[in-house]
């Protein structure tokens, strides 16, 4: 009992005199902010554009507050348990004073509890389920989340579609799909419209025909289906097998070159919201990515992954700056009144730790994704 | 529900059952001859259809030579999976071929996995396939006509090389008797190679006609329509062609007519699939045309 209570003094005075020796860390000492990305195994592709992304970020920004900033990447395997595992490596061993990433929603739901717990900020660029910054003191994001999608998806089938009578197919098996399309039916039918279909299916499924042609029964003037690029290039083909041809309307899951690469022709003229693409920038800001980005990596298309982790690296610094030190509890206060950051992903407000910004349209024409239309929170 | 979204249903689960029981064809028979459930029966079938995308994608051969080819060497893949897996068990407890199956298939799943990465990849779909036709509003698509031709042509071929060949007579020797085979002179081995081979061929075409209709492949594409098969085998009497055709059907029809009448069950199909099979083997474990063996 007495060897406990001595030991655990011990601790609180060493803990004491970290903290210490943090607060007084002064010019000429890097800033450190730690990344997990997924650098290898599934979601290796996202990882190695974003950490590009940031990298260029880096490159145009070295420093704040005269201090230089150095990036100590670790790689989470695309694993939840890694993800965790790296985020403790990077507060224990590199101490670092903030962590971006992860990139998926389920790398980042394991790293963040583990950043909350020792009280280092932590801003996610691309993790859109709403579950990975609720309840949560430390954690950020740089992107919109799901039900914004669903909105956005809404007013798009009312206003660009005329769409009256949406049919809705859902990914029951998946949160994420769950959850927009819940957000879909209720804006879409606040808006005056009609969902006259809801139906199911699973992840891993290959035949839609019994849905879809329930479906074309329905005489839908639009199909919400927020699937993952895999069905949703099946669904897209067996429509048109069952004589469904109206117009198919997506989430960013769509967004992968084996959706057309699959679909082929059947996926002409389907449209999904997503973050970003080049030739929808709005802002000042965006344009010189989109420049920067291409003569730094030729070659390479900026996409979403690296355009979101361009900003978050640009969304920590200023609040480092506007901090005017690393002390985290500081940092942590002003990335919460991060107001009207200019970024290259649009004109972005921080509420409730997520970010309030603009969803861009893209649909596929050609055998290519082409975007159609930005709309505004 | 008018008659005309019927028989559209009806048309859809024809589609998805003749695909369900062109797989069973091989699986059944394979079970017939040696009594053993192939589990890797959906992997080869899975490595078909990659041997036949290779065959035209880095082999530029026309889509049917490419067909072909990748027959051949999917035989060849099932003989060798015999030779090295389940030979050495031969006289082993049924049960031990059994667990060697499922570690097969798991073996296929992962290192296809390493060799050919988990993106899917997209099949083709020859032209005579693709054309889409209308019956008074009705859709359908010339694959699914073809599939049931083709799948009612492989029974007649089954049927024929089990009863009307030399080698037909030795693979039911062996499924009466395997101890006593070898003692009538009859190469024991050689026609268990030979049904392997023959069920891989099968399992082959299925694939690739599988592979047709929902064109992506990847290597864990077999799981679930080697599962499916087997209920439609076990569903039509486990060791009949005839009834794996029968069951594969049943099990399509019913799939689709779940979705069609109750909508709001739309997620479940899979589980009602399976329903189907813990019923069947409680209630009639011999399946439709099965027959009570006196055992």
């Amino acid at each position: 009992m007495r060897k406990s209570l001595l030991l655990s003094l011990t601790g609180m005075v060493f803990a004491g005199l970290m903290s210490l020796g943090l607060g007084t860390a002064h010019a000429g000492e890097p800033v450190k902010i730690g990344v997990y990305y997924p650098m290898t195994g599934p979601s290796a592709v996202y990882g190695q554009i974003g950490y590009k992304g940031l990298q260029l970020a880096r490159k145009e920004r070295p420093k704040v507050l005269n201090r230089e900033v150095k990036l100590f990447l670790t790689d989470n395997k695309s694993d939840k348990v890694e993800s965790a595992n790296a985020v403790s490596r990077l507060i224990q061993k590199n101490k670092v004073d903030a962590i971006i990433g992860g990139l998926t929603s389920s790398n980042t739901l394991s790293g963040a509890p583990v950043a909350e717990k020792a009280k280092v900020p932590m801003i996610s660029p691309w993790a859109t389920n709403p579950v990975v910054t609720q309840g949560k003191k430390w954690v950020f994001r740089a992107c919109f989340i799901d039900p914004f999608q669903g909105y956005v998806g809404a007013k798009f089938a009312r206003e660009n579609l005329t769409a009256k009578n949406a049919a809705v197919l859902i990914d029951i098996s998946q949160d994420y799909c769950v959850g927009i399309a819940n957000f879909f039916m209720k804006n879409f039918t606040k808006m005056g419209g009609k969902v006259v279909s809801k139906l199911h299916y699973n992840t891993g499924d290959l035949d839609f025909t019994a849905q879809l042609t329930a479906i074309k029964n329905k005489n839908p003037d639009v199909l919400y289906c927020p699937g993952y690029f895999k069905e949703l290039a099946l669904i897209a083909q067996q429509a048109k097998e069952v004589g469904l041809d109206v117009p198919i309307l997506a989430g960013d899951a769509a967004q992968a070159d084996e959706l057309i690469k699959i679909g082929g022709k059947a996926v002409e003229g389907l449209s999904f919201t997503t973050h970003f693409d080049e030739k929808g920038v709005t802002t000042e800001s965006g344009k010189k990515f989109v420049k920067a980005f291409r003569a730094a990596y030729p070659g390479i298309t900026p996409d979403s992954v690296s355009a979101l982790s361009y900003d978050t690296y640009n969304i920590l610094l200023d609040a480092i700056e506007r901090a005017g030190s690393t002390d985290k509890e500081k940092v942590r206060a002003d990335l919460e009144n991060t107001k009207n950051f200019q970024g290259v992903t649009g004109v972005m407000t921080m509420k409730n730790h997520d970010m309030v910004k603009p969803a861009v349209i893209l649909t596929v024409k050609n055998g290519k994704f082409q975007w159609l239309a930005t709309v505004q929170p | 529900m008018t008659i005309h979204l019927f028989l559209q249903q009806l048309i859809n689960g024809l589609g998805l059952g003749s695909l369900y029981g062109l797989i069973a064809i091989g699986y059944t028979m394979v079970y017939g001859i040696l009594r053993l459930i192939n589990f890797a029966h959906g992997d080869v079938m899975m490595m078909s259809t990659y041997f036949a995308f290779f065959g035209i994608s880095v082999f530029a051969l026309p889509w049917w030579a490419a067909a072909l080819v990748a027959m051949a060497l999917t035989a060849l893949l099932g003989i060798t999976i015999d030779q090295g897996a389940y030979r050495p068990l031969r006289q082993a407890p049924r049960i031990s071929a059994l667990i060697t199956a499922i570690g097969v298939s798991f073996f296929l799943e992962n290192v296809s996995l390493v060799v050919f990465g988990s993106r899917p990849r997209p099949f083709f779909r020859p032209e005579i396939f693709r054309p889409i036709w209308h019956f008074g509003g009705i859709t359908v698509l010339s694959l699914t006509v073809y599939t049931i031709l083709i799948t009612l042509a492989l029974l007649v071929v089954v049927y024929v090389v089990v009863y009307k060949t030399r080698m037909g007579m030795a693979m039911r020797a062996v499924s009466k008797d395997m101890q006593t085979v070898p003692l009538m002179g009859i190469d024991l081995n050689r026609v268990i190679a030979f049904t392997f081979g023959f069920g891989s061929a099968l399992a082959a075409i299925g694939g690739i006609l599988w592979a047709m209709k929902y064109p992506q492949i990847e290597p864990l594409m077999g799981i679930v329509p080697g599962l499916k098969a087997f209920v439609a085998a076990v569903l039509g009497g486990i060791g009949n062609v005839f009834g794996a055709v029968l069951g594969g059907f049943i099990l399509g029809i019913t799939e689709i007519m779940l979705v069609a009448f109750w909508p709001e069950l739309s997620g479940y199909r899979d589980a009602f699939a399976f329903l189907l099979l813990i019923l069947v083997l409680l209630f009639r474990p011999t399946g439709i045309m099965g027959e009570d063996l006196p055992e």
